[in-house]
């Protein structure tokens, strides 16, 4: 039971995570006060929604490079809307941001599963053409928080139930999620595509239209965090969110999700996100330079890599050994 | 009438008639902006007419290309060549590809200066900065102290740990720390220009610092992300966000409380100054060598360094009294 536990990935992240926590209070008391904790997983929400995305991504065997960018346009059109129109309900823009989103994922999708062109270079391509587009439509101007409606601005961070709105939406994923990867066809499809696609092809699963759906999912997820992003930080410009494509790859490797497809679970991406995120938002507090903050997220990536790698050459032994008696 | 009366007439009259003739040419001085249509150099323009008006004999095109490329500035800068203008004053897209297009033009006879955005000094007889780097670090602690008459702990909110500009601020903001009593800076913090790790490490020093009463960002990127972080910690009216920022950008910071006051170049002062420095070099009033002073109208004179640049003022400081109005500018 406890070698079993030991080998679990949730349950070393989680360990991790309270080690951290433990480290942290030591020098700075304050930081597991219970909102305190509630303020650094709303600010980590919108990290963990999108490693989400780029689970289901990775799960297939591809990347989504352009999670970021794609984040970034779908928040400029919010945001130049809602500029524009202030009328428009942000119910209604959050719909529109979602579907950007989802085109811009199914663009990704289409060229992975019509063209076959491998997904790091769909992907950025697509990055740049994003970016890029996001210049066409501004012309490189700010939209700036005068510009936004309070509607707009007031929706991620209004209180519900103690939380803002923004941590409910997280969780909402979360859920959403976890029931698609454990329980629906299509989720578990994500995994044997990923897992073995020949026999993927075999068990009557297409997997082209498989990739193209994550690409799709990932896609909406980046639309949704896009109107987050710039309601919570009132503002909108071509480079927001710049790198944080990076950060994405990062929290789900670190949450167990095989680079090589086929391996992970929504609690680790959550977990690995949140260990990211617990990072970033103690560092400044304990004082450390930002040099060394730089070198400590790496150090933490390259743990976990060097961990998964190690995990997965076991299971494949495991496997050998067992078809050797077979045989 | 005596014959040195006549004389004396006669050279008074004459002289009269030449300043006259003198007045009559109009200087021409062509104000080359990075691109036409933004906020910023409409702006500038405006304040190179008010010069224009106020010395009389100076007409200004102002000019530019439409994208902010250096390819397009030189065909700007060759058309102006063309057009026989007395003086080119730029605010350049490259700093030395514009080099042979504007030395073309000295060879003509024809003042150059950069403002803004500097030339190579090759390219150049004098550079208008909108600063120095001393005017703006004092500025910055400035504008905390004004708002903290008991002193009180202030931290730094900078963009990247390496950029040269921000920690070159820091550096005179430390120097002139003496001369305000009661104001300790206790720490400094780098937001990497992001929008989200500069909110963050504000969230950090709200919690890391818990006698801070300002947050001062000489970052446009940070400021803004400083001001969203203390509103949403609802610490508005405990601790300021200062600075520099743009008005566009910080005008519902300030209308929040979050920021107090905030600064910036004036861009109307900027044009204002470039058209002055140019006519003062085109009609030989000046001279454009290192240690000489240049009058600037209302904005009082300019001394020009080893390089030929020179400082304009101080950052212009934007307030709850002005944001608004300038907010429709830049």
């Amino acid at each position: 039971m406890m070698a079993r536990l030991l080998k679990s990935r949730e349950a070393l992240l989680a360990g991790a995570i309270a080690l951290l926590l433990a480290l942290v209070s030591w020098r700075f008391p304050g930081f597991v006060a219970p909102e305190n904790l509630a303020r650094i997983f709303n600010d980590t929400a919108i990290l963990i929604i999108l490693a989400l995305g780029q689970t289901a991504v990775i799960l297939t065997r591809c990347i989504d490079l352009s999670m970021a960018a794609n984040l970034a346009l779908c928040g400029m059109v919010a945001a130049m809307l809602n500029a524009a129109a202030p009328g428009i309900p942000v119910g209604a823009l959050l719909a529109l941001a979602i579907l950007t989103g989802a085109a811009l994922g199914a663009i990704n999708g289409a060229l992975v599963w019509q063209l076959g062109i491998p997904p790091i270079v769909v992907t950025l391509g697509t990055l740049t053409i994003y970016r890029g587009l996001i210049f066409v439509l501004s012309g490189g101007e700010w939209v700036n928080a005068h510009q936004m409606s309070e509607p707009f601005k007031d929706f991620a961070r209004a209180e519900l139930l103690g939380l803002p709105v923004l941590s409910w939406i997280a969780f909402l994923v979360v859920a959403a999620m976890a029931v698609l990867m454990t329980r629906a066809p299509l989720g578990r499809a994500f995994y044997a595509v990923g897992g073995n696609p020949t026999a993927a092809i075999y068990a009557g699963i297409d997997v082209g239209r498989t990739r193209f759906a994550a690409f799709t999912l990932a896609g909406a997820i980046a639309g949704l965090s896009g109107y987050l992003w710039v309601s919570r930080y009132a503002v909108a410009y071509v480079d927001i969110a710049a790198g944080f494509e990076l950060d994405i790859i990062a929290a789900c490797v670190i949450g167990g999700i095989s680079i090589a497809g086929g391996i992970g679970s929504v609690g680790g991406a959550v977990l690995g996100a949140l260990f990211l995120g617990l990072i970033k938002n103690a560092l400044p507090v304990v004082n450390v330079s930002p040099f060394w903050q730089l070198a400590i997220s790496g150090t933490a990536i390259i743990i976990a890599v060097v961990a998964n790698a190690r995990a997965e050459g076991r299971a494949r032994r495991i496997i050998l050994r067992k078809a050797e008696v077979l045989a | 009438m005596s014959l040195i009366k006549k004389i004396m007439v006669a050279a008074a009259l004459s002289s009269a008639l030449s300043v006259n003739s003198a007045h009559a040419e109009t200087v021409k001085i062509a104000l080359v902006v990075k691109a036409l249509g933004i906020g910023f150099f409409e702006a500038a323009n405006k304040g190179a007419q008010e010069a224009a008006k106020e010395l009389g004999n100076v007409e200004v095109i102002y000019t530019g290309p439409t994208a902010t490329t250096a390819e397009a500035q030189i065909e700007t800068i060759n058309a102006l060549i063309a057009q026989n203008v007395n003086a080119i004053a730029v605010s350049a897209n490259d700093k030395d590809a514009l080099v042979p297009a504007l030395k073309k033009a000295m060879s003509r006879g024809i003042t150059v200066i950069s403002w803004d955005s500097g030339v190579a000094p090759a390219g150049r007889q004098a550079h208008l900065n909108p600063s120095s780097n001393a005017l703006i670090g004092n500025m910055c602690v400035k504008m905390a102290a004004d708002n903290l008459p008991g002193g009180g702990d202030v931290a730094i909110l900078s963009a990247s740990a390496t950029a040269t500009n921000q920690n070159t601020w820091i550096a005179e903001m430390k120097k002139v720390l003496p001369n305000y009593p009661g104001i300790k800076i206790v720490a400094t913090v780098y937001g990497d220009d992001l929008a989200d790790k500069s909110y963050r490490e504000t969230q950090g020093l709200i919690q890391s610092q818990p006698g801070l009463k300002a947050i001062i960002a000489p970052t446009s990127v940070g400021i803004v992300a400083a001001a969203q972080a203390v509103k949403d910690a609802g610490k508005i009216g405990t601790i300021n966000v200062t600075g520099l920022g743009l008005p566009s950008e910080m005008a519902a910071h300030v209308k929040s409380g979050a920021s107090k006051s905030f600064a910036i170049w004036n861009p109307i002062d900027l044009g204002y100054s470039a058209t002055m420095i140019a006519y003062n070099l085109a009609a030989k009033k000046a001279e454009a060598k290192p240690g000489a002073e240049i009058p600037i109208g209302r904005m009082g004179k300019v001394k020009l360094d080893e390089n030929n640049e020179g400082a304009m003022a101080d950052p212009f400081v934007y307030d709850a009294s002005n944001v608004e109005q300038f907010a429709k500018i830049f």
